[in-house]
């Protein structure tokens, strides 16, 4: 169990240099479940901090944009799982990702203005990358229910999505 | 009068609606032409909300699984896009 929890984190933040991880080890259903929907969630509470704290509106309608999004991504999520009966389950990359995305609040709820800006679509656009990489490479693969390998891979598409929508709103605040 | 007799000709009836489908972030078809008059409809078979925007024009709000629509009213062409995912693009070419 903890070996296999510690090659989905590794893969999830080593995408590229985990691959033989990847072969060997790979999440269940459960628990691919559990990691996107947190991973959304954690994202939606980026976005409501950048909707409280921005003044600036290209940040304040991605960020609502992400919250949108998110939230009815993870609705489906939810109805998924409900109708297959699926607990989502706890694990060792869930809870990495969640002590990564509270260290980047911390750091976040301090800055203001133009720094904060900065920071926040600065992480959007490398949390959306490290996502997208691990749906792509471990997430999806694994998922062994067709149904909810179909929502990772609309899932995949929207969040490419807003991976280059974060780019962009990065190239105009420089 | 030969302008005349081909406009006649040309146009039609009654006014067409064109369908476009959004699927997984990408408008369907991208490109399409249409006629002063003309209905273009948007199915979004989406869960996410999207929108078909021209800039200082027309902003349709298509929601999740739903539709949107807009009747052009002005001949010329636009590039449209979503304002929630802005690398969606569309481009209409509205003849008079």
């Amino acid at each position: 169990m903890f070996m296999r929890s510690t090659a989905a984190l590794a893969a999830l933040f080593f995408v590229s240099t985990a691959p033989l991880a990847l072969a060997a080890e790979k999440p269940t259903d459960p628990q691919i479940a559990h990691i996107a929907y947190t991973a959304g969630t954690l994202d939606i509470e980026a976005a409501k901090l950048a909707i409280k704290k921005s003044k600036n509106k290209e940040v304040v309608d991605f960020a609502k944009d992400m919250e949108r999004d998110h939230e009815a991504v993870n609705k489906q999520a939810l109805d998924l799982v409900k109708k297959l009966k699926v607990t989502p389950e706890d694990n060792d990359t869930s809870k990495a990702l969640a002590k990564a995305a509270k260290e980047e609040d911390a750091k976040l709820a301090k800055l203001k203005g133009a720094a904060f800006d900065k920071a926040y679509i600065e992480n959007e656009v490398a949390y959306h990358k490290q996502v997208n990489g691990a749906l792509e490479t471990l997430l999806i693969p694994s998922a062994s229910n067709a149904e909810l390998k179909d929502l990772l891979e609309t899932g995949l598409k929207i969040f490419r999505g807003h991976q280059q929508h974060a780019e962009h709103v990065a190239g105009m605040l420089k | 009068m030969l302008t005349l007799a081909l406009a006649l000709i040309a146009s039609p009836a009654f006014a067409a609606t064109i369908e476009i489908t959004i699927d997984r972030l990408v408008f369907s078809p991208a490109n399409i032409q249409a006629k002063v008059g003309d209905t273009i409809e948007w199915t979004n078979k989406d869960v996410i909300a999207h929108t078909a925007t021209v800039k200082g024009g027309w902003d349709v709000m298509i929601p999740a699984k739903s539709k949107g629509k807009v009747t052009l009213k002005a001949a010329g062409t636009a590039d449209y896009f979503c304002r929630f995912h802005p690398n969606m693009k569309g481009h209409v070419e509205v003849a008079p």
